[in-house]
């Protein structure tokens, strides 16, 4: 047994048998040859055919993974008639009286090392396009057919790095996970990976000769086991029966609607903090974001994110949401999520202290910009506006008052945008105890249990050693949840829960019968907690 | 000649589609199209120089246009960028 590991790309438990794809070693042979423009229409008609091949690819990657994951067959085929490419091969055909393979072959390696030196994650990657056309060239000039694998089921594939069109020739029926000792989680392999839903482990020291051997991948910590005992197998198969459940659960109540047996509706929505959950969002199905953490614009940056960037990241959430229901929380740093740039002070106390909207009303400028890039997104999509850390109703008149700036502001710049529902986060005590006051002046709640937790039993929830106080059930948090409702049926909004409460199934019965609306919860959790609503 | 500068705003910079888009736009103008990002330039129509040149998010290039008829191709090339970079 073997245990090896590198990093996971995807997750997932595969159970399979390797098979190792190896780039054939050609080498290729230097020629002396006397008709020049006969090599020259050689490798002409070797473009033409590669051409012809990249369309057939692009169709077949565009039916299987989607146009997205195809456009890199397009690229390829311009690459193929660059002028740059076309003429280097062709001038070193004629200077140097040799065979069109290897003038491929160079001018090949000369495009791919330019690439591969250049000072970006991305660019580097596109060596692999260059090398991987240039291959293909030769190979038509050589006259070998494209092999095409022969699997058995439950393959694993192990190479050095799959380049796109080895890729999307694989049976991917009997695919089941990728390996490859290079390769990032940028990769075409991570890429495809990802839409085929199957496990992929990427930069991991695999040895060579091992082909046929059982192996385990384990794509959730990025180990690969060859040759797995019995105890790992064991384990293994139980994590992949898990695995099974769960898929079954997703193809049972996809496309279904949340309906409680006595016929309620429930909007079940996804908390996200950043545009790469889109994706989950999608596949569990949820019907909407209740809870987009707009931190992370903050988080990944040494300075300010500008309007263009947010305006860009909401665009783009909005578009991809497609008219379902997408709600943004404006800034919330501060508390345990401290950013550099934004200069705060050390606290006695940060939980209680400078923090979310806090920051937007002492800051405006920060906030207006946000506000901005959302007002500018609005008209893609349909968004909805969320404000945390509410304790008072000048807050929320004062927050309106600078939207209302802001409008102004884009409408006297001619740019377009239009009215969003505008909603609270109920987190704080206060914020119960008013929310009578407050349903009156927003569109809709999202009880945030966490901190509500925190605030209402004075417990910090870092804290280890008050585990056995900490009650998450507490009455009296129940009964602050059931007054939030209360308030918002009687002033005619809608209230939700997006803490980490709202997953809770012990409490979703209770929850429906105290009458909430909304739940926004993990993309994870939307299934399984779908089921547990559709049984009520 | 006319020209235009443009800061680039797609998070991956001028990459691989945009690039070949871009390269397909400017072979159906008529005019010499050159882009230019510091002390290097290249025609708009070489795929591999133009993302050799890396241009990322943020960037300012600078777009020369070029021929008999640069003033509709000026606008051809201008609202490209604008549509996709």
């Amino acid at each position: 047994m073997e245990c090896l590991s590198g990093q996971a790309a995807f997750q997932g438990i595969a159970i399979g048998k390797i098979v190792e794809v190896k780039k054939e070693d050609r080498l290729i042979r230097r020629e002396h040859i006397e008709d020049v423009e006969k090599e020259k229409q050689r490798f002409f008609n070797a473009q033409k055919e590669a051409s012809t091949q990249l369309g057939a690819l692009y169709e077949k990657a565009a039916r299987e993974v989607g146009e997205a994951n195809a456009a890199i067959f397009e690229v390829h085929q311009m690459m193929l008639e660059d002028d740059d490419y076309v003429d280097s091969v062709l001038n070193i055909i004629e200077t140097q009286s040799i065979n069109a393979e290897y003038a491929i072959a160079a001018t090949g390696d000369n495009f791919s090392q330019m690439f591969a030196s250049m000072d970006d994650a991305y660019m580097k990657e596109r060596a692999a396009d260059v090398k991987d056309i240039s291959e293909r060239l030769i190979k038509i000039l050589d006259n070998k057919e494209q092999k095409n694998e022969n699997f058995s089921e439950n393959t694993i594939i192990v190479a050095d790095d799959l380049a796109p069109s080895e890729t999307v020739q694989l049976d991917k029926e009997k695919v089941i996970a990728f390996v490859t000792r290079h390769g990032s989680t940028n990769s075409h392999t991570a890429i495809l990976a990802r839409t085929m839903n199957i496990p992929a482990i990427v930069n991991v020291p695999v040895p060579e000769g091992i082909d046929s051997r059982p192996a385990v991948v384990n794509g959730y910590d990025g180990t690969v086991v060859i040759d797995p005992d019995e105890n790992i197998l064991k384990l293994a198969g139980k994590l992949k029966e898990k695995e099974i459940e769960k898929r079954n659960l997703l193809a049972e109540y996809k496309g279904k609607p949340t309906v409680t047996k006595s016929g309620r509706e429930i909007k079940l929505y996804a908390n996200i903090g950043g545009l790469d959950d889109i994706g989950a969002v999608k596949q569990n199905d949820a019907a909407g974001i209740g809870l987009f953490r707009s931190e992370f614009l903050y988080l990944q940056e040494k300075d300010y994110p500008s309007e263009e960037k947010q305006f860009r990241a909401y665009k783009q959430v909005a578009e991809m949401m497609a008219g379902k229901k997408v709600i943004i929380r404006t800034l919330d740093i501060g508390a345990d999520k401290q950013i550099d740039y934004f200069n705060l002070e050390k606290e006695e106390n940060p939980a209680l202290g400078y923090r979310a909207v806090r920051i937007c009303l002492t800051r405006e400028e920060i906030f207006k910009v946000q506000l901005r890039a959302l007002y500018r997104a609005s008209v893609f999509g349909n968004i909805s506006i969320m404000v945390p850390m509410i304790i008072s109703l000048w807050e929320v008149e004062k927050v309106k008052e600078i939207i209302k700036e802001v409008q102004e502001e884009l409408a006297s710049d001619g740019i377009p945008f239009k009215e969003v529902e505008f909603g609270i986060m109920i987190e704080t005590p206060a914020a119960v105890m008013i929310a009578d006051e407050l349903a009156k002046n927003v569109d809709f709640f999202s009880i945030g249990t966490n901190d509500l937790t925190q605030y209402t039993l004075a417990i910090d929830r870092q804290n280890p050693n008050l585990t056995m106080f900490n009650d998450t059930h507490h009455p009296a948090l129940l009964k602050m949840i059931q007054q939030v409702i209360d308030a918002a049926h009687e002033g005619g909004i809608w209230a939700g829960i997006c803490g980490e409460l709202g997953a809770d199934m012990e409490l979703t019965e209770r929850f429906i019968e105290m009458g909430i609306d909304e739940l926004s919860v993990s993309p994870a959790m939307i299934l399984p907690l779908r089921k547990r609503i559709c049984e009520i | 000649m006319k020209e235009f500068t443009y800061t680039i705003k797609d998070e991956l910079g001028i990459h691989a589609r945009p690039a070949g888009m871009l390269v397909k736009c400017a072979k159906a103008c008529e005019s010499s199209i050159y882009i230019t990002k510091g002390d290097k330039t290249s025609k708009a129509t070489l795929l591999m120089a133009i993302m050799g040149m890396a241009v990322k998010q943020g960037e300012t290039v600078k777009v020369k246009v070029e021929g008999e008829n640069e003033e509709e191709d000026f606008l051809t090339i201008k609202k490209f960028f604008e549509e996709n970079l």
